[in-house]
C-alpha cells in the first residue's frame, strides 16, 4: 500500500473565538458538527439546542480553501420536562444529519436525547414594493388580483394600491418603496417534521439510507428505522434491552447507515463491538450479520480496560469495505471482511494510560470523541486533548491540540503509536470532540468549547 | 345573471382572503375557487384568476393541496378544452414542491386535464411541460414527470415518441433514488402506452434495469411492474423475459421475510407452537419450494426429531414420507435415513409404531428395491436387540414391510429373520412370531407354506405359554383355510 503523503494542516478561520480565561456558558458549547454532501454548508449544534448554519463563500478563490460565513441559525429543541419520569430532557443538539437539497431549501435532522426534527432553511429574497398609479377603472377584485402581477418584472402595471410583499411575508409591514431591488438574503428555518414519542432512551444516532427516504434513529438499546415522510410510525429493528434490566451489560453508542448499500447497517457498543446487520436477513435484526470485535485488546485487563473499550463514533469509508471506530484510547480501521481484529489500530493519546485512575475521577474518561475520514477515503482525523506545551509556546496554542490529527497513513497491520512528544500532562478541560471533514476537499471543522476552527491542508 | 361589470364585494373578499394570515381562511377561500371563477367569467379567470395563482407563493401544504385538486376540474371555468393549457403553469409549479402529496396530486390533476386536452394542445403544451419537469434541476420535478408520460406519449409524433422514450430511460438511471422509484412505479402506466415494437425493445431495457437496481426499493417497485408488463407482451416474450425476474425475486424477498420467521419459530419454546408450524409445513413448502426449504429448514427438523417431547417427535415422523416423496431419494439417504433408524429404537412405544410405519410408506414410496437397499438390512440388523421391545418393533417393521416388499424378498430374506425369532426367549415375542407368520399367508408362495412356516407353527403349537399355543394355532388353522379354498 501506498500511502499518501502527509498533510500539513494549516489555520483558516475561527468562529465563537474566546479569549483563555473568559468563561463559556454550557449552553454555548458546541455539541455537534457536519458538512452537508456537498461541503458547501456547515452545521453546528450546541448544548442550548440551537443550530449555526455557515455557508461557503463564493467568488473568492477558495478551490482548495473554501472559506466560509455565517448564514443563519434557528433554535432546534427546547429544554422540556418529562413529567412521567420526573426528568428533564436536554436540549442539547446531540446529531444533525444533512438531507438532500430540494428545491433551493437545506434540509437536515437534527436530534436531542428524545426528539427529532426535520428543518428546512430557505432562502427568501425580499423584495421591495414599487409604488403604482392608480388606474382609473379597476374594479376591486381586478386590484387585488393584479397586485401580484408586479412580480414578474413588469414596470407596467395599473395598480391601485400596490404595496405588496412576497406572499408568506405578508405580516402587514410596511416598507418604504424603493424601485424594486432585491434587499437581500435572509435565510429562515421552519421545522418540517417532528419524529417524536420513539426512544426510551437517549438518542445516540440518526443516520440517513442511501435510498434518501428512510432513516434510522439509535438511542442506548435500540434502534428505529423511519420513513422521512411519516412522523407518527417507526419500526424497531433492533433491541438490545435484556428481559431483566440486572443483565444489562452493553448499550448501543453509535450507529451508522452504509453510505451505498441501502440494505447495510453497522452499531457501535460500549464493549467495543461492531455489529454490522443486513436489513434484508429479517425484519428484526438483533443477529448481526457480522460482529467486529478486538480480539487481542492491546495491555493487561485493569478496571478501566472495559470503560475505554467503549465505542464513541463509527464511520463508514468511502470505498464500501472499511470502518473507522473511536473509543477512547484508539482509533481503529476495519476491514469487514475481517471480523477478528482492525486492520491498523492507531493509539492517539497513550501517555494517558498511566492516568486513566485520574480521568475517572474527573469523568475525562468518558468523553465520546468523533472521528471523520476525508472524501476519498485517504486520511482519517480524530481529536484529543490539549498537551501542556512544555515551553512557552512558539507555536500558538489552539494549534497544539490538532498535532494529533489526521496522520491516516495507510500502513497495513502495523500499531501506530503516537508520535508525539514525551509530554505526561495534558488540559482535559480543553478537549477536541467534535469534528468533520469537508467531503471534497482538506479542510476540517473542529471544535473545542464553544469555538469551531477551520483548518486546510 | 351578469356580475362581470359591478365590483362583487364577496368575491374580493374570498381574493383578498386568498392571501390572509389565517390558513382556515386561505383554505376556505381556495376551496371556493370555482365559486370565484364562475363569478368573475371565463375570461377573468383565464387572464387573471389563474396567473394569480400561478404567483403563489403559499408555504402551506394544505393550501397547495387544496389548489392542487381544484385546478384539476377547473377546464369547464376557463372556457373548456380550448383553453385547458392555461391550468397547466400553476400546476407545473406544484409539481416541483417539496411536499409529497401535493406534488402527487398535481400530477393527478395534470392527467386529468391532459386526458381531455385535444391533441395538438397536448403537442404545443403538455409535453414540453413534461419535458421541461423531466430536465429539472431539482428531483421533485423529474419524480413527478414520471407520472405524466402515459398521458403525453400517445399523442406525440414519432420523433418526440423517440424522444420521450430516450428520457423516461434517463429518468430509470436516475441518480436519485427518488426519481427511480417514481419511474419504476410508472413503468407500467407508460408501457401501456408504447407500442408492440418498442416495448419490447426500449421497455423491457428499462424494465430490466430496473429490476437490477443497487436499491432495493427501486426493485420492490419494478416487481409491481412484472404484472403490468406481462399483460401487454405475447406470452413467449413473457416468459423470456418476465418469468425469470419472477423466479428471482420470489427466492429474492419471500426467503428472507418468511422464513427467519419459520425458524424461529421452530425453535419456540412451546412445543405446540414447533408442531402448529410442522403441520403447516406443507403450506410452506408450496410457497418456498422444496429446495430452498431443505436447505434452511433441514437442520431445524432434525434437532426436532431428537425433541425431548414424544409429541413433537411423532409429529415429525409423519412428516417424513411428505418430504421425502418431495426430496426424492438421494437427499434422503444423507439427512433423514439415520434417524428414521434411531427411531425404531426411541424410549416410547408410539414413537417405535409410528416409525415403524414410517418405513413402510417410505417403501412404498421409493419401491422394494431402494427399501431393499437401504432399510431392510439396517432392520434386519436390529433383530438381536438385547431389549425385547426393540425386537419386537422389528418384527412389527419386518410385518409392515412385507406386503410392500413383495413375495420373493419376504421369503427370502425377511422369513429366516422371523422365524428365528421363534425360538426368542421371551414369550411376547413369539406369540406376535405367530402372528406375523399369519399375516404372511398371503404373500407368502404355497411351498414355502409347507417348507417353513408351518413348521415353524407347528413347533410353536407346543410352545410352554399359553398365548403362544394359542396364536400358532390360530394362525395354523388360517393356513389350513386357505389350503383348502386354494
Amino acid at each position: 500500500m501506498t500511502s499518501p503523503s502527509p498533510l500539513n494542516w494549516r489555520f483558516s478561520q475561527v468562529f465563537g473565538e474566546r479569549s483563555p480565561d473568559e468563561d463559556v456558558e454550557n449552553i454555548d458549547l458546541i455539541s455537534a458538527i457536519e458538512f452537508d454532501k456537498t461541503g458547501d454548508y456547515l452545521a453546528v449544534g450546541d448544548r442550548g439546542g440551537r443550530v449555526v448554519i455557515f455557508e461557503k463563500e463564493t467568488g473568492k478563490d477558495v478551490v482548495e480553501r473554501p472559506e466560509y460565513r455565517y448564514k443563519t441559525e434557528f433554535q432546534s429543541h427546547e429544554p422540556e420536562f418529562d413529567y412521567l419520569k420526573s426528568v428533564d430532557i436536554e436540549e442539547k443538539i446531540n446529531k444533525m444529519k444533512w438531507c438532500t437539497t430540494l428545491n433551493g431549501s437545506l434540509f437536515m435532522l437534527s436530534t436531542n436525547d428524545k426528539t427529532i426534527k426535520l428543518w428546512k432553511v430557505k432562502e427568501r429574497k425580499v423584495k421591495k414594493v414599487k409604488e403604482m398609479d392608480h388606474g382609473p377603472y379597476v374594479s376591486s377584485e381586478s386590484s387585488l388580483l393584479s397586485e401580484s402581477s408586479f412580480v414578474r418584472g413588469e414596470s407596467k402595471s395599473s395598480v391601485s394600491n400596490g404595496h405588496q410583499l412576497e406572499w408568506i411575508d405578508n405580516k402587514g409591514t410596511n416598507m418604504s418603496p424603493s424601485n424594486g431591488q432585491n434587499v437581500g438574503d435572509a435565510a429562515f428555518a421552519r421545522c418540517r417534521k417532528m419524529y417524536a414519542h420513539a426512544h426510551d432512551y437517549n438518542i445516540n444516532s440518526v443516520s440517513i439510507n442511501s435510498d434518501g427516504e428512510t432513516f434510522i434513529s439509535a438511542d442506548d438499546l435500540r434502534i428505529n428505522l423511519w420513513n422521512l415522510e411519516v412522523s407518527d410510525q417507526c419500526f424497531n429493528i433492533i433491541d438490545m434491552k435484556p428481559s431483566n434490566m440486572e443483565d444489562l451489560t452493553e448499550v448501543i453508542t453509535s450507529a451508522e447507515f452504509h453510505l451505498l448499500h441501502c440494505n447495510l447497517l453497522a452499531y457501535s457498543s460500549s464493549r467495543g463491538f461492531i455489529r454490522l446487520v443486513d436489513m434484508r436477513q429479517s425484519a428484526l435484526c438483533d443477529r448481526s450479520a457480522i460482529m467486529l470485535q478486538d480480539a487481542n485488546p492491546r495491555g493487561p485487563k485493569t478496571f478501566f480496560t472495559e470503560m475505554v473499550a467503549s465505542i464513541s463514533n463509527i464511520k463508514f469509508a468511502p470505498d464500501e469495505r472499511h470502518i473507522l471506530s473511536r473509543d477512547y484510547m484508539n482509533l481503529k480501521l476495519w476491514d469487514m471482511r475481517m471480523s477478528s481484529s482492525p486492520v491498523v489500530t492507531y493509539k492517539i493519546h497513550e501517555h494517558l494510560y498511566p492516568k486513566l485512575c485520574d480521568l475517572y475521577n474527573n469523568d475525562a474518561i468518558f468523553d465520546k470523541f468523533d472521528c471523520c475520514i476525508s472524501g476519498d477515503g485517504s486520511h482519517f482525523a480524530t481529536g484529543s486533548y490539549r498537551k501542556q506545551p512544555q515551553q512557552a509556546a512558539s507555536r500558538p496554542r489552539r494549534r497544539s491540540s490538532l498535532s494529533n490529527l489526521a496522520r491516516g497513513l495507510y500502513r497495513q497491520g502495523n500499531n501506530v503509536s503516537d508520535t508525539g512528544t514525551n509530554e505526561i500532562s495534558c488540559d482535559v478541560k480543553s478537549k477536541l470532540l467534535h469534528l468533520a471533514w469537508h467531503p471534497k476537499t482538506n479542510l476540517i471543522a473542529c471544535s473545542t468549547r464553544n469555538s469551531l476552527f477551520m483548518f486546510y491542508a | 345573471m351578469s356580475m362581470v361589470d359591478e365590483p362583487l364585494y364577496p368575491i374580493a373578499v374570498l381574493i383578498d382572503e386568498l392571501k390572509n394570515d389565517d390558513i382556515q381562511l386561505r383554505l376556505n377561500s381556495i376551496r371556493k375557487l370555482s365559486t370565484i371563477a364562475r363569478a368573475l367569467g371565463e375570461e377573468r379567470t383565464r387572464k387573471e384568476l389563474i396567473p394569480f395563482l400561478s404567483e403563489n407563493n403559499d408555504d402551506d401544504d394544505e393550501v397547495l393541496l387544496a389548489m392542487a385538486e381544484e385546478l384539476g376540474v377547473f377546464i369547464p371555468y376557463v372556457g373548456g378544452l380550448e383553453y385547458a393549457h392555461v391550468l397547466l403553469p400553476p400546476l407545473e409549479t406544484l409539481c416541483t414542491v417539496e411536499e409529497t402529496c401535493v406534488r402527487d396530486k398535481a400530477v393527478e390533476s395534470l392527467c386529468r386535464i391532459g386526458s381531455q386536452m385535444r391533441e395538438n394542445d397536448l403537442v404545443d403544451w403538455f409535453i414540453p411541460l413534461v419535458k421541461r419537469l423531466a430536465a429539472g434541476e431539482w428531483f421533485t420535478a423529474r419524480v413527478s414527470a414520471c407520472g405524466l408520460f402515459h398521458i403525453a406519449y400517445p399523442s406525440a409524433s414519432e420523433l418526440l415518441k423517440a424522444e420521450l422514450r430516450t428520457i423516461y430511460s434517463q429518468l430509470c438511471q436516475d441518480d436519485m433514488p427518488m426519481v427511480r422509484r417514481s419511474a419504476s412505479t410508472n413503468l407500467g402506466k407508460f408501457a401501456a402506452t408504447v407500442e408492440p415494437a418498442y416495448l419490447k425493445t426500449d421497455v423491457m431495457q428499462i424494465f430490466e434495469d430496473l429490476t437490477q437496481d443497487d436499491q432495493d426499493s427501486v426493485r420492490l417497485l419494478a416487481v409491481e411492474g412484472c404484472a403490468a408488463l406481462g399483460k401487454l407482451l405475447e406470452p413467449q416474450d413473457c416468459i423470456a423475459h418476465i418469468l425469470p425476474v419472477i423466479v428471482i425475486f420470489s427466492q429474492d424477498s419471500t426467503i428472507d421475510q418468511l422464513l427467519p420467521i419459520f425458524l424461529s419459530l421452530l425453535k419456540d419454546e412451546f412445543p405446540d407452537v414447533r408442531l402448529n408450524i410442522i403441520s403447516k409445513l406443507d403450506q410452506v413448502n408450496q410457497v418456498i419450494g422444496i429446495d430452498l426449504l431443505s436447505q434452511s429448514l433441514l437442520p431445524a427438523i432434525v434437532e426436532l426429531a431428537e425433541d425431548r417431547h414424544w409429541r413433537v417427535r411423532l409429529a415429525i415422523i409423519e412428516y417424513i414420507p411428505l418430504l421425502a416423496s418431495q426430496l426424492g431419494v438421494g437427499f434422503f439417504d444423507d439427512k433423514l435415513g439415520a434417524l428414521c433408524m434411531q427411531w425404531l429404537q426411541d424410549k416410547v412405544y408410539s414413537i417405535r409404531e409410528a416409525a415403524a410405519n414410517n418405513l413402510k410408506r417410505l417403501a412404498e414410496e421409493f419401491g422394494p428395491d431402494w427399501a431393499m437397499q437401504h432399510i431392510v438390512p439396517q432392520v434386519l440388523e436390529m433383530v438381536n436387540n438385547p431389549h425385547y421391545l426393540y425386537r419386537m418393533t422389528i418384527l412389527s417393521a419386518i410385518s409392515l414391510l412385507a406386503p410392500v416388499m413383495g413375495s420373493e424378498i419376504t421369503c427370502s430374506k425377511l422369513l429366516p429373520v422371523v422365524v428365528t425369532l421363534a425360538k426368542d426367549r421371551v414369550a411376547n415375542i413369539r406369540f406376535n412370531v405367530a402372528k406375523v407368520l399369519q399375516s404372511f399367508i398371503p404373500i407368502v408362495d404355497q411351498s414355502m407354506m409347507e417348507k417353513t412356516v408351518r413348521p415353524c407353527l407347528v413347533e410353536l403349537a407346543e410352545d410352554p405359554d399359553v398365548d403362544v399355543r394359542y396364536f400358532s394355532k390360530q394362525a395354523l388353522e388360517a393356513i389350513d383355510q386357505v389350503m383348502m379354498t386354494a
